[in-house]
């Protein structure tokens, strides 16, 4: 068993910045794309992400010395399924406004890469406090890829941030179309690729 | 024996095609012939003699509604009698839903003096168009990869070479129409009959998974030269978003057997259209020079942007 040396913090910062999600792994693609039109529903679904993540974890770093290996990868879907079951039921019973607007990517959750594999990689082999704090970075890191596309989509878009009016009108009214989410992830990637270029020649210029 | 046996399989088959088939249709009143849409907000019924002119034209005589809703009935604006007294038009003053299948109640009908009954009959859209559309609708005019973003994770993983694009593509529409049938049949039921309908998620992806295992088994067994093709992609089956998103929409819609299969196909059809579409470019990709910033996935995300702007395009199209 290869347990990790990183401190919690360390943990946790990990999942937000240097493998973030969305960005650095390209895991989870499609709500980045389908629904990050506003900044309100980059929270709702990261918010659901993050307890799923965070509970399927801890269930299975807590239980990871009964599962057979050979079936753990069922094991690990049907755990999540069950979480993923729970939060679905909680959202539609408190949050049904917002709950209708996601629509089926609630309970597509599921489906995400993500989850599966920070289970296989991590929780299925560390301990329980480690694997809590993998999970709640690795939650964050996907609220704030799905924040940062909805500011950007919405700020652009329809001149607002969480509803509220900012710019007064509407600069580009194509961020908004359902389309535009392709075009806004891969300019975000381009920009992330242009940062790490730009630290490489700093790097090299200093030594 | 065994020709007797075959032919006892055949028929047991066809029943149950004939069963599946025919269940969305429904048997007419014997005056009636025909019932059509016409227009967006006519509706054609055609008699099987004429029908009198005094009574024809009385627009109480006519009761329409949708088929779901028997409790909001459509206005009508007018009736129309043709000549030869056999066909009658009912015009609307608003345009008619034709997704819907309505239902038409007909007074005491009245065929030269001699009273004919009660009729009530359904309009709907011809069945095998419908079905069409389903298919159509699912593979193009709503591409879940292009309008819907699903299955992008595998959609960009995969895209890279043609001959992957389509093992891909042809290993994802068979697991498709497998779990989804599998799925269809476990929602109506078992999950329905027995309100269990809050287990939906956990019911449906284990049903995937079981179906990749099951594709998995069988192709190794009957042809190791396949399995060798298209083995390495199904493990991505299940990582895929589409694969759990078509049962929740046959859930949510309450489709039948036919029309299932005709959603799960046009789904499977509809990802292996994006995926060849998508490597096609790719590869020419390879080539070209692209910003250094912007080499790998920024580029394949630009591009499938602006095929998402292209299959726009396709919205609120219907072909039957």
């Amino acid at each position: 068993m290869a347990r990790t040396k990183k401190t919690n913090p360390q943990l946790f910062f990990n999942g937000l910045l240097a493998e973030n999600p969305i960005f650095r792994l390209a895991l989870s693609m499609c709500p980045a794309v389908g629904i990050s039109t506003s900044v309100m529903n980059g929270i709702m679904l990261g918010v659901a992400v993050l307890f799923v993540q965070v509970c399927s974890s801890c269930t299975i770093s807590a239980i990871k010395s009964f599962i057979h290996p050979r079936i753990r990868i069922p094991t690990y879907t049907l755990t999540i399924a069950t979480w993923v079951t729970v939060i679905d039921l909680v959202l539609a019973a408190y949050l049904p406004a917002a709950y209708k607007e996601m629509g089926i990517f609630v309970k597509l959750i599921v489906a995400f890469a993500i989850i599966t594999m920070r289970l296989e990689m991590f929780a299925a082999k560390n301990p329980l406090v480690p694997s809590f704090w993998d999970g709640l970075g690795m939650g964050f890191g996907f609220l704030f890829g799905m924040v940062t596309l909805g500011a950007i989509r919405e700020i652009l878009g329809s001149g607002t941030f969480l509803g509220f009016s900012v710019v007064g009108e509407k600069p580009l009214l194509f961020f908004i179309l359902p389309a535009a989410g392709f075009f806004t992830v891969g300019f975000m990637m381009a920009i992330f690729n242009y940062t790490d270029l730009l630290f490489k020649k700093l790097r090299e210029k200093k030594g | 024996m065994a020709k007797r046996q075959t032919q006892r399989v055949l028929m047991g088959c066809v029943l149950l095609l004939e069963i599946l088939f025919l269940t969305g249709c429904q048997s007419e009143h014997r005056f009636v012939l025909r019932t059509a849409f016409k227009g967006t907000d006519q509706i054609v019924i055609t008699f099987a003699g004429p029908v009198d002119e005094t009574w024809a034209k009385q627009l109480d005589h006519y009761t329409v509604y949708e088929k779901p809703d028997p409790d909001i009935l459509l206005s009508l604006a007018g009736v129309a009698l043709s000549k030869d007294r056999t066909t009658v038009t009912l015009a609307f003053r608003e345009p008619l839903n034709e997704d819907q299948a309505h239902i038409v109640a007909i007074k005491g009908i009245m065929s030269e003096g001699k009273p004919q009954g009660t009729a009530l009959v359904t309009v709907k859209k011809s069945y095998i168009g419908y079905i069409l559309t389903i298919l159509l609708g699912a593979m193009i005019i709503k591409n879940f990869v292009f309008t819907k973003y699903l299955g992008l994770c595998v959609f960009f993983g995969t895209s890279q070479k043609k001959s992957t694009a389509v093992g891909m593509g042809v290993t994802f529409t068979i697991v498709m129409v497998a779990s989804a049938m599998m799925s269809w049949f476990m929602y109506q039921f078992v999950l329905k009959p027995f309100r269990l309908d809050f287990l939906q998620i956990v019911v449906f992806i284990g049903l995937v998974s079981l179906s990749v295992q099951a594709v998995d088994t069988i192709l190794r067994k009957l042809n190791p030269m396949l399995f060798k093709a298209f083995g390495v992609y199904l493990v991505l089956v299940i990582a895929n978003c589409i694969i759990l998103a078509v049962p929740l929409l046959l859930a949510n819609n309450e489709y039948n057997a036919a029309e299932s299969l005709m959603l799960a196909l046009g789904a499977g059809l509809g990802f292996l259209v994006a995926l060849f579409l998508m490597s096609s470019v790719r590869e020419r990709l390879e080539v070209a020079n692209v910003p250094v910033t912007y080499r790998g996935l920024p580029i394949a995300f630009i591009t499938a942007g602006l095929f998402a702007l292209a299959f726009m395009g396709f919205s609120g199209m219907s072909l039957f």
